[in-house]
């Protein structure tokens, strides 16, 4: 019970949905649309259980005073201030004049965007250490990135007006050619895979991972 | 060889420094090194949305969040600045959690620039979980599927989503994406089954992925970073954020491609030394 | 230049600061920043996941509108199985966790197959028979033989089930050239994109928080 019932639970989910993409008559429809609307929720729960997760993880190790515990209550009374204010304000959380506006600007919305933008120095950094021509394959995907580099900025442009030229013919045929490749290769691989996993076939499954629709 | 094995040796924050102090330059004084000039794929997207009938409603997928905010917000500000010029509705929703703000500071800047009234001229349905399976089920019902919009009003008394049921109300799809779910699944989903005409402004480091896309005919036009971003604000002669942040991406461009073959440079004085 | 005056544009200009201070080295000020922003973000996603979904789609239609049972029964069902996940927090009762996720196990698989069927196979396939003769036009010829050769060389390379010799290596060969010339757009593009964001972040310190320069 406890292994088919999932396995049924998949097999009937996956069916529904293929079928009701083929035949749109009402009858199937209604369970396609009814399946899809249920597991829209079960996704916005599982969100959720990831936060309890990381709420039940964190307060052991604060509990435990386990290594770095002190930036753990940071953490915590991050989490819960966010969720106060945002539970707090209803359904005007959102409006532009909402704490929970102000919060999402000031913490949120700067933070994310500053840890996103040290990559900009770590990929310098990494050019200058990492980047080695030693190979004729190195050399053309080192000349491909120079030509995108410099051809798709203004000064590409300034430069001289062929290198914007050749960057829009390397990336419009090469690069398309090899992309392409590997859309259809993946695709088929997606299908394999998405197969397996409906008919139970997959290792991962049953198991206590997954989910998510990641 | 000295000079070199002290350059194997430097301390990476010189290169930091230096990257630092070439963005902030061209910023704080304002140097102009060139202008910007709108590639064909930009005239795409622009085209796209002259093409639409005035008084149209279009839907506005806004899936991006504050990580990606320098690449994707100009081109979502430049895009509503287009619709509404144009005086079409526009449907805005994100799907990523972090992206309702950033739809609605979008759709106030412009709506306010333009006269327009949000629930009359534009709407943001907010988030919804369940990424490309959301996508699947506005084909089937857009009012069932974001039953209110943002503010938790009821779709049904708002008047922009009026007679708005699902895809074929549309006569054309805008996304601006970060990732995953965006581009790719709204080709995959909506554009394919709904048949539904789309463009798209996305970061740079997906771009290269939706060219076979564009050359097939599923995307008809697509910006490509800060630096599409800048195009399309010139095609619609409105240049802000991203036209102003070219100067300083060129010049940062510039300096990486010095730094590979600098490094190579440093790197081969090592291959030869070990050699000997 | 006019500082700003915000209580709030301090706060953000000084996390911005914070997080960059990791650049000259790991330090508390930025494992403080760090910690803070995966807590705020913990707590933005739960009330954005429950306002925008949670309670519409599911709470509001339940509880805001009088009982019907064919409607309700319906409606049980993904509140059920949403409860279902939160057993895997009783050692006995995870066993419940894994039927909502083999709901999703069985959605997710079956909108990919038709989805990438039809949009990355049959409509890339579809994309690729192209002309190999534009009359008039040889630069278009050229491209379009190039575009079908690189994809059919690319093709050949991710065939694993022959060994790459003699003549198949030849062409797999050519199919890693193509891969690389990708790889070099993708990388350029990948520097375009980090340069951009920094570029925001001065943006905002600039402007915002200094206010020397207007965006």
């Amino acid at each position: 019970m406890k292994r088919q019932v999932p396995f049924l639970i998949t097999l009937l989910a996956g069916i529904f949905c293929l079928i009701g993409f083929f035949v749109p008559h009402p009858a199937i429809r209604t369970f396609y649309d009814e399946i899809q609307q249920w597991v829209i929720v079960i996704v916005g729960a599982t969100y959720v259980l990831g936060v309890a997760n990381l709420l039940r993880i964190n307060l052991k190790q604060v509990s435990g005073r386990e290594r770095d515990w002190p930036y753990k209550i940071v953490l915590l009374l991050g989490m819960v201030a966010m969720m106060i204010v945002g539970f707090t304000e209803g359904s005007h959380y959102l409006d532009p004049t909402s704490g929970f506006s102000w919060m999402y600007n000031t913490f949120y919305s700067a933070m994310s965007a500053t840890m996103f933008s040290l990559l900009a120095f770590f990929i310098a950094s990494a050019a200058f250490r990492a980047f080695r021509i030693r190979t004729l394959e190195a050399l053309l995907l080192a000349i491909a990135a120079f030509i995108l580099m410099i051809g798709r900025v203004p000064i590409g442009n300034a430069i001289h007006p062929f290198i914007p030229a050749a960057a829009d013919w390397l990336m419009e045929v090469p690069q398309n050619a090899a992309k392409r490749g590997i859309l259809i290769g993946a695709a088929i691989g997606v299908m394999a895979t998405g197969i397996r996993l409906i008919l139970g076939m997959e290792r991962a499954y049953g198991s206590s991972s997954g989910g998510g629709g990641a | 060889m000295s000079g070199l094995t002290a350059l194997r040796k430097l301390d990476r924050r010189w290169i930091f420094l230096a990257v630092g102090l070439l963005v902030v330059v061209p910023l704080a004084v304002g140097i102009h090194i060139a202008p910007v000039q709108p590639s064909a794929r930009a005239r795409g997207f622009y085209d796209a949305i002259e093409k639409v009938p005035a008084g149209s409603t279009v839907l506005l997928a806004g899936d991006y969040d504050p990580s990606t905010v320098a690449e994707n917000y100009p081109m979502h500000l430049a895009a509503a600045r287009h619709l509404m010029r144009r005086n079409i509705k526009i449907v805005g929703l994100a799907l990523y959690p972090g992206g309702p703000p950033l739809t609605d500071q979008v759709l106030r800047i412009a709506g306010g620039e333009y006269g327009k009234k949000e629930g009359v001229d534009y709407v943001n349905l907010g988030y919804k979980a369940g990424n490309e399976l959301v996508m699947s089920q506005m084909g089937s019902s857009i009012p069932r599927t974001f039953p209110v919009d943002r503010r938790g009003i009821p779709v049904s008394q708002i008047p922009v989503m009026r007679g708005v049921q699902n895809y074929a109300n549309f006569p054309l799809l805008v996304n601006i994406s970060a990732g995953y779910p965006g581009t790719k699944e709204w080709v995959q989903q909506v554009v394919s089954r709904y048949h539904l005409p789309m463009v798209a402004g996305v970061t740079a480091v997906s771009a290269p992925e939706y060219y076979p896309y564009l050359q097939a005919g599923q995307l008809k036009g697509l910006l490509g970073g800060m630096a599409g971003g800048a195009e399309y604000e010139v095609l619609i002669q409105k240049p802000a954020l991203a036209t102003r942040g070219m100067d300083a991406q060129s010049l940062a461009h510039l300096f990486i491609a010095f730094m590979i073959l600098l490094g190579n440079l440093a790197f081969l004085g090592e291959d030869k030394e070990r050699r000997r | 230049m006019h500082l700003s005056t915000l209580p709030g544009v301090w706060i953000s200009a000084l996390l911005t600061l914070g997080i960059f201070s990791f650049l000259y080295k790991d330090n508390p000020v930025y494992k403080f920043c760090e910690h803070l922003f995966v807590g705020i973000s913990a707590g933005y996603w739960v009330v954005l996941t429950y306002y925008g979904t949670i309670k519409p789609n599911l709470v509001d239609p339940l509880f805001g509108v009088p009982f019907t049972f064919d409607r309700h029964l319906l409606l049980v069902m993904p509140l059920l199985l949403s409860l279902f996940l939160f057993s895997r927090f009783f050692p006995r009762g995870d066993w419940l966790s894994r039927w909502p996720i083999a709901m999703v196990l069985g959605v997710y698989p079956a909108l990919r197959i038709t989805g990438f069927a039809q949009s990355d196979l049959v409509q890339q396939i579809n994309g690729s028979i192209l002309p190999f003769w534009v009359a008039g036009n040889a630069y278009a010829s050229f491209n379009n033989i190039l575009l079908v050769l690189g994809l059919l060389a690319t093709l050949v390379f991710f065939f694993f089930s022959t060994e790459h010799k003699g003549a198949i290596g030849g062409i797999a060969k050519v199919g890693i050239y193509f891969l690389m010339v990708s790889f070099g757009a993708s990388y350029g593009y990948t520097v375009m994109a980090r340069v951009s964001l920094l570029i925001g972040r001065v943006m905002f310190l600039l402007d915002s928080w200094l206010g020397v320069v207007r965006f």
